[in-house]
C-alpha cells in the first residue's frame, strides 16, 4: 500500500550546517509513529520537510506517492493536516470558529457542526462561543487540536500535540490521535515524554544530531542503547499495568 | 444578516455626516439658496454646493474608506492591531514621491503631484510584495516596514533640505499635513481607479487573512494559495493607501482607528471587519474634515493635524489595551 507519508533519504540543512541527514520514514494508514529526539535533533524540521515546508538539499517527501513540492496548496491539503507548536493566535475568535478553520473549504454549516463535534471530543463542550484569547494556554492547545480533528485528513502531523497540557488532557490527546489512526488516518508527532512516547505509538524513530537512531516498536526504538546515546540517560522502559514508564537517571558524561 | 446590519448602519452614520458636509460650511446657505442650488448649479450657491463642499465631503469619503480598509487589510496580515497603512512604508513612500514632484516645480501640472505620490506608492507597494512573498513572519515585513518608512522620511527631509526657496517649502509641508480642501470631481476620479483594483485584491486576500489567524505554518497547510493572498494583501493595502495618499496628503490613524471601532460590531474575523472599516473609515474623515472646518482658527486647520491630534492619544489607548491581553 501507498504509505501516506514517505521520507526517502532527505537531506536538510541551515547555513551550511545539516539539519536533517540521510532521514528515512515512512507513516502508513492506521499507523501512529513517534518521533523523538533530544532538543535540536531536528524533530520539527522532520515534520517541516515531510510538509514541504523546507527545501530539502536531498532526498524525497512524499505525500500518498506524489512528490509534496509537486502538489498544488489544495492537493497538500487534501493529504496532510498539520498541528505546528506555534500556538500563538492572532485574534480573538470565539473557539468553535477557530476549530472550523480546519473544514473551511467545506460548507459553512458542516464546518461549524464539525468544530462543534471537535471541541466535544476535546472536552470543551460548552465552551464554543468562548473567544480563544480569553482562554487559558491549555484550552488554547486543545482548540487548535480540535482544528487538526475537523481536517479529517488521511494524514495528521502533530509537533508537541501534549505540550503545555494537565496530565489527563495529555492521555485525551494522544487518545484521540489513535482514534484517527483506527479511523483510518496515519499519524506523525513528535513529543518529548518518552513514556507517553511508548504508550502512544505504534513506532517510535530516534533522531539524534539529524540522522535516525532508531526506526522501531516503542520498545526496541527505546532500549537502553539509544537511551544513553540519544538523550544522555541511563536507563529503560519498564512496563507497568498503567502502560509504559521511562524510568532512567542522568547520565555523566 | 449581523453583518448586514452593521454595514447598513454604519451606512446611514456615513451618510448623516456626508449631509452635514453639505450643509455646513464657511458660507451660511439659506433654505432658498439650497433650493437655487439644487436648481441651478451655476448659481452662486450651486458653486458652493456642487464645486467645493459635495467634491470634498467625496474626497473625504473616498480617501477615509481607502484608508480604513487599508487599515484592516494591514492588521489582519500582520496579526497585529497596532498596524495602520502607514506602517510598511508606503504613506511615507507616497509623500516623498509628493515632495519631490512639488520641488521639481511641476506642481502646476495637473495631476502631476498625485500621480508622483501614487508612482512611488506602488514601488514601495512593490517592494514590499516582493519581500512578503519571501519572509513569511509578519514581525519581518514590520520591521523592513520601519526602515522603508525611515529611509523615505530621511529622503523627504533631503528635498526640504535642498528645496530651493521656502514657497516651495511651504508647498511640500503643506501638502504632506493632508487636506481634501479645495479637490475637485477630477482629482476624486483619478484617485478612484487604483483605489477600486487595491480593494478588489483587498477582498479577494480576505479568505487568507483569516486563515492567518492560525499563524503562518498552519495556513500554508490549510489549502488556501497563502502566498497569493499574502501577495494581494500587500499590493492591496499599498495601492489604496498611495491613491488616498495621493488625493489628500498624509492623513494618519484612520486607518488605525477604523477596524478597531467596528470590531466591537463585526467580532473580530479580520476578513468580516473590511467592509465595515471602510465605512467607518469614510465616516471617521468626513468627520474630521468637518471640524477641521468648523472649529474657528486663523489658519485653516488641515486634516491630517486633526486626525493625528485624536489618533495618536487613540493609538495609545489601544496599545494598553492590546499589552493586556498579549500578558494574558
Amino acid at each position: 500500500m501507498t504509505p501516506a507519508l514517505e521520507l526517502a533519504q532527505v537531506q536538510v540543512g541551515r547555513d551550511g550546517r545539516p539539519v536533517l541527514q540521510d532521514v528515512s520514514l515512512q507513516a502508513q494508514a492506521g499507523e501512529v509513529v513517534g518521533v523523538v529526539g533530544a532538543n535540536g535533533a531536528g524533530k520539527t524540521t522532520l515534520l517541516r520537510a515531510a510538509l514541504g515546508l523546507v527545501r530539502l538539499d536531498g532526498g524525497h517527501a512524499r505525500l500518498a506517492g506524489a512528490d509534496v513540492h509537486s502538489l498544488s496548496e489544495l492537493q497538500r491539503a487534501a493529504r496532510a493536516a498539520y498541528l505546528p507548536q506555534e500556538r500563538h493566535l492572532g485574534w480573538n475568535l470565539p473557539a468553535w470558529r477557530i476549530a472550523s478553520l480546519g473544514a473551511h473549504h467545506r460548507p459553512p454549516a458542516e464546518a461549524r457542526a464539525r468544530a462543534f463535534e471537535a471541541l466535544a471530543r476535546v472536552g470543551l463542550e460548552g465552551l464554543e462561543p468562548r473567544g480563544v484569547l480569553e482562554m487559558s494556554g491549555g484550552e488554547r492547545a486543545r482548540v487548535l487540536l480540535a482544528r487538526l480533528l475537523v481536517a479529517q485528513a488521511p494524514l495528521l502531523i502533530a509537533d508537541e500535540p501534549a505540550a503545555g497540557l494537565d496530565p489527563d488532557a495529555q492521555l485525551l490527546a494522544l487518545d484521540l490521535l489513535r482514534e484517527e489512526a483506527t479511523r483510518g488516518a496515519a499519524v506523525v508527532l513528535t513529543l518529548h515524554d518518552l513514556g507517553l512516547a511508548a504508550r502512544a505509538c505504534d513506532r517510535i524513530l530516534v533522531l539524534h544530531q539529524g540522522r535516525v537512531l532508531a526506526d522501531a516498536p516503542p520498545r526496541d526504538a527505546l532500549s537502553r542503547k539509544a537511551l544513553a546515546a540519544a538523550f544522555n540517560l541511563d536507563g529503560e522502559l519498564q512496563h507497568t499495568a498503567a502502560g509504559p514508564v521511562l524510568v532512567a537517571t542522568r547520565r555523566s558524561r | 444578516m449581523k453583518d448586514l446590519r452593521l454595514n447598513l448602519l454604519l451606512a446611514v452614520v456615513l451618510l448623516i455626516l456626508c449631509a452635514a458636509g453639505l450643509l455646513l460650511g464657511e458660507v451660511q446657505l439659506t433654505g432658498a439658496q439650497f433650493a437655487q442650488a439644487l436648481a441651478d448649479p451655476a448659481s452662486g450657491p450651486g458653486v458652493v454646493l456642487w464645486e467645493v463642499r459635495a467634491p470634498r465631503s467625496a474626497a473625504a469619503v473616498v480617501v477615509g474608506a481607502a484608508l480604513g480598509l487599508a487599515g484592516a487589510v494591514m492588521q489582519g496580515l500582520l496579526r497585529n492591531p497596532l498596524a495602520d497603512p502607514g506602517v510598511l512604508g508606503v504613506s511615507g513612500g507616497a509623500g516623498l514621491g509628493a515632495a519631490l514632484a512639488i520641488s521639481a516645480g511641476l506642481a502646476g501640472l495637473a495631476g502631476a503631484v498625485e500621480a508622483a505620490a501614487l508612482a512611488a506608492a506602488l514601488l514601495v507597494g512593490l517592494m514590499l510584495t516582493a519581500l512578503a512573498a519571501r519572509f513569511r513572519e509578519p514581525e519581518t515585513l514590520i520591521l523592513f516596514g520601519v526602515a522603508l518608512s525611515a529611509f523615505a522620511g530621511a529622503l523627504t527631509s533631503l528635498v526640504f533640505n535642498f528645496s530651493p526657496s521656502p514657497v516651495t517649502l511651504a508647498e511640500v509641508f503643506s501638502w504632506l499635513l493632508g487636506s481634501v480642501a479645495n479637490r475637485d470631481w477630477g482629482d476624486i476620479g483619478r484617485g478612484l481607479i487604483p483605489m477600486t483594483i487595491g480593494a478588489g485584491l483587498c477582498v479577494y486576500a480576505a479568505r487568507g487573512l483569516l486563515m492567518l489567524t492560525l499563524g503562518d505554518e498552519a495556513a500554508a497547510l490549510s489549502g488556501l494559495p497563502m502566498a497569493r493572498l499574502r501577495a494581494a494583501a500587500v499590493a492591496g493595502a499599498s495601492l489604496l493607501t498611495g491613491a488616498a495618499v495621493a488625493v489628500a496628503g498624509i492623513v494618519g490613524f484612520v486607518g488605525l482607528a477604523a477596524p478597531h471601532l467596528v470590531r466591537a460590531g463585526a467580532g473580530a474575523d479580520p476578513g468580516r471587519v473590511l467592509a465595515p472599516s471602510a465605512l467607518a473609515g469614510a465616516g471617521l474623515l468626513v468627520l474630521s474634515d468637518l471640524a477641521a472646518r468648523l472649529i474657528p482658527t486663523d489658519q485653516e486647520l488641515k486634516l491630517g493635524v486633526v486626525t493625528a491630534l485624536f489618533g495618536a492619544p487613540l493609538f495609545a489607548l489601544i496599545a494598553w489595551r492590546a499589552a493586556r491581553s498579549w500578558r494574558g
